[in-house]
């Protein structure tokens, strides 16, 4: 019924997308769902860094970067967080289980998520940032003894906008674990905090020499989570950041995602904060 | 001359010449070479010699491109057109896959179709370096790109030296011309007069060697050799367009809020038609299509440009919404960011951008007014904006 090409090392082709099938979408907010995939042909999933990316094509429509959001140590399947705002997205979350969708990848240079081990990890998030951190903070509990204390800063627009709220409940009982919730907008319900995620520092229980901070959200938030960081002690090269530009291969042919001397999909996109401190300064880079 | 004099050189005739197309023919070769076509000189298949712009030459200065008759026959007269050979290597547009699907199927399948053996006749100095240049971008990094790799391998190249000079030439400054230095098979110099009509030839290969053991040839004499080194030195001298790149990276990457990236804003039509004739630009963008029944789709690959606003769009906006941010991205990228990607110039010197703009932007004179503006303030004046 089905045949694809099976990618060897002789002829792969990094262009050539493999059929995958949605085995389960999940709603998380008004526009935001979580799409599990799985490989056809009982094909096996590449293992993945947390903070790789994998392009998803959906046929006759187009193809998207999309940071991997599962587990990791789960190596039948594929989870991707995708928040729908444009037609390309859209039709990405409206799949059913059952179709298929080109997978390639994964992609890119993740979180030196080995670099932390026997330190803190702080996760600060901001929006669908979170999605390309999950990863960080399922690595972190399934090695709980490699690791110090964990630090999730967690920052949306409001209340019904968080992503994996019942996760959030579940990683806050964990041990050294602290996790913080911010939203721009709380209405009356709300008993949280409100403000930027970067207001959120100051309850934070943060050993700035021991640590490594990976953040991901808006430029802007990245941005300004860095430089507070900076001025709590963490050094430059223990801030990592996840960017984003347009990007059309994911393999550095297509140059869209041209960061400075950067290409964002294979030098990144995770960059360490001295890398990027001078770039994020400049106005239309 | 250092070292290209070293390897033996044969003499060719005109009539010999005819005979190294039929050569390239019988080994199985689709020979690509220049022909005049719409008004300018342009590469596509050539079957005879008489393809070849026989006494025409190309007069060029930014922004204006014509083709003149010359008083000789020469086939190699001219300088660089508009295309380059990354036509063939690199093509501006490419099928990357075709799909069906059928309820939940999806069947995906690669573009196996085998591209012809290729021989390019009459790549010029500049253009070897720009496809040096592309190798290494589409085939020296971390992924091959199976496109540009099924395209190159085994292509077989007969280079020319230029024996003229145009006015938007700059080779000399980059380091890439007049004269071939090395990736080509067979190497012509092509010699012209009032009684004569032939070719120096030099094998930079085993493959172009045995070419040139299967033509009948006589060596080239001592000053047949020197008249050809005598014409590219002539070519060389010609060449008065210079780029200064001492520090070059530096210069743009410590410059990125000059004003003159405003003054050239202002004459910057964001055309794209530097980034389509350069040989050495490689950006891609990748479009999808699908028939009315829903079933067939295919995604093709096409150049695009960074002059473009679509170019760096993400959700929310482009990030490059101004010309200016675009000449610069450009500009730096060809002569700085790539030399970190990638450890060279993207430049080759080939002039094409210069020519080949409607408004005649000069990619050196802008190099040079960031440079006099910055390196002395008593050099104060000119070029600054």
């Amino acid at each position: 019924m089905e045949e694809n090409k099976v990618a060897t090392a002789a002829n792969f082709d990094p262009m050539l997308p493999q059929p995958y099938s949605v085995l389960q979408v999940v709603k998380e907010t008004a526009d935001t769902f979580t799409l599990t995939l799985q490989a056809r042909n009982g094909a096996g999933t590449a293992p993945f860094e947390p903070g790789q990316f994998s392009m998803l094509w959906v046929f006759g429509v187009g193809e998207l970067p999309i940071s991997i959001s599962g587990d990791p140590s789960d190596l039948g399947r594929l989870v991707y967080t995708v928040r729908s705002v444009g037609e390309a997205t859209n039709s990405l979350v409206n799949r059913e289980v059952g179709e298929a969708i080109g997978v390639r990848g994964p992609f890119g240079t993740g979180w030196p998520i080995h670099q932390a081990e026997g330190r803190d990890v702080v996760v600060i998030a901001g929006g669908i940032g979170f999605a390309p951190l999950r990863p960080v903070i399922y690595e972190v509990l399934h090695n709980r003894k490699k690791y110090g204390r964990l630090v999730i800063l967690y920052g949306a627009r409001s209340p019904r906008e968080l992503l994996y709220r019942k996760e959030l409940a579940a990683w806050v009982r964990q041990n050294d674990t602290q996790v913080l919730v911010t939203v721009d907008y709380g209405g009356l319900s709300w008993r949280g905090h409100v403000g930027v995620v970067t207001t959120l520092f100051k309850y934070a229980r943060l050993q700035p020499a021991r640590s490594l901070a990976f953040t991901c959200g808006p430029e802007i938030m990245m941005r300004f989570a860095a430089r507070e960081l900076e001025n709590l002690g963490f050094a430059r090269e223990n801030i990592y950041l996840s960017m984003e530009r347009n990007m059309k291969c994911a393999v550095g042919f297509c140059g869209h995602c041209q960061y400075g001397p950067h290409f964002i999909c294979k030098d990144g996109p995770v960059f360490s904060y001295d890398k990027m401190r001078p770039l994020l300064e400049k106005y239309e880079l | 001359m250092d070292g290209a004099s070293v390897a033996e050189r044969s003499l060719l005739t005109l009539q010999q010449l005819e005979h190294l197309i039929l050569v390239l023919h019988r080994r199985g070769y689709e020979v690509i070479g220049p022909l005049v076509r719409d008004g300018a000189i342009v590469y596509d298949v050539v079957d005879r010699l008489s393809d070849l712009p026989a006494g025409w030459t190309d007069e060029q200065e930014a922004g204006r491109y014509r083709l003149q008759r010359r008083n000789d026959g020469a086939l190699f007269g001219y300088v660089v057109g508009p295309q380059s050979w990354k036509k063939y290597l690199h093509p501006g547009e490419v099928r990357l896959l075709a799909a069906e699907r059928h309820g939940q199927t999806l069947r995906i399948l690669n573009n196996e179709t085998t591209p012809p053996r290729r021989a390019f006749l009459g790549v010029r100095a500049c253009e070897l370096a720009a496809i040096a240049v592309q190798d290494r971008v589409l085939l020296g990094d971390r992924y091959r790109d199976s496109v540009y790799a099924s395209r190159r391998e085994g292509i077989f190249i007969v280079a020319v030296n230029c024996t003229q000079a145009a006015p938007t030439c700059f080779c000399t400054s980059m380091g890439t011309g007049p004269r071939v230095r090395s990736g080509y098979d067979l190497a012509l110099t092509e010699l012209v007069g009032p009684d004569k009509h032939e070719f120096v030839v030099e094998a930079g290969s085993e493959a172009g060697a045995e070419v040139s053991r299967e033509l009948a040839r006589a060596t080239a004499a001592e000053d047949v050799c020197q008249q050809a080194d005598a014409a590219v030195e002539r070519a060389a001298s010609q060449i008065k367009r210079r780029m200064d790149t001492t520090n070059i990276r530096e210069l743009l990457y410590s410059n990125f809020d000059h004003p003159r990236w405003d003054n050239v804003a202002q004459r910057c039509l964001t055309c794209a038609n530097c980034t389509m004739v350069c040989p050495t630009c490689f950006c891609t963008t990748v479009e999808d299509v699908s028939d009315i029944t829903g079933t067939h789709a295919q995604r093709w690959r096409k150049w695009d440009s960074c002059f473009t606003q679509n170019f760096s769009y993400i959700h929310g906006g482009s990030v490059r919404s101004s010309g200016k941010s675009r000449y610069r991205q450009w500009m730096t990228h060809k002569l700085a960011s790539w030399i970190d990607q990638f450890g060279s110039s993207g430049c080759v010197g080939c002039g094409r951008c210069i020519s080949w703009c409607p408004v005649g932007i000069d990619i050196t004179e802008e190099v040079r007014a960031i440079r006099e503006s910055t390196t002395s303030s008593k050099e104060s004046g000119h070029g600054n904006s």
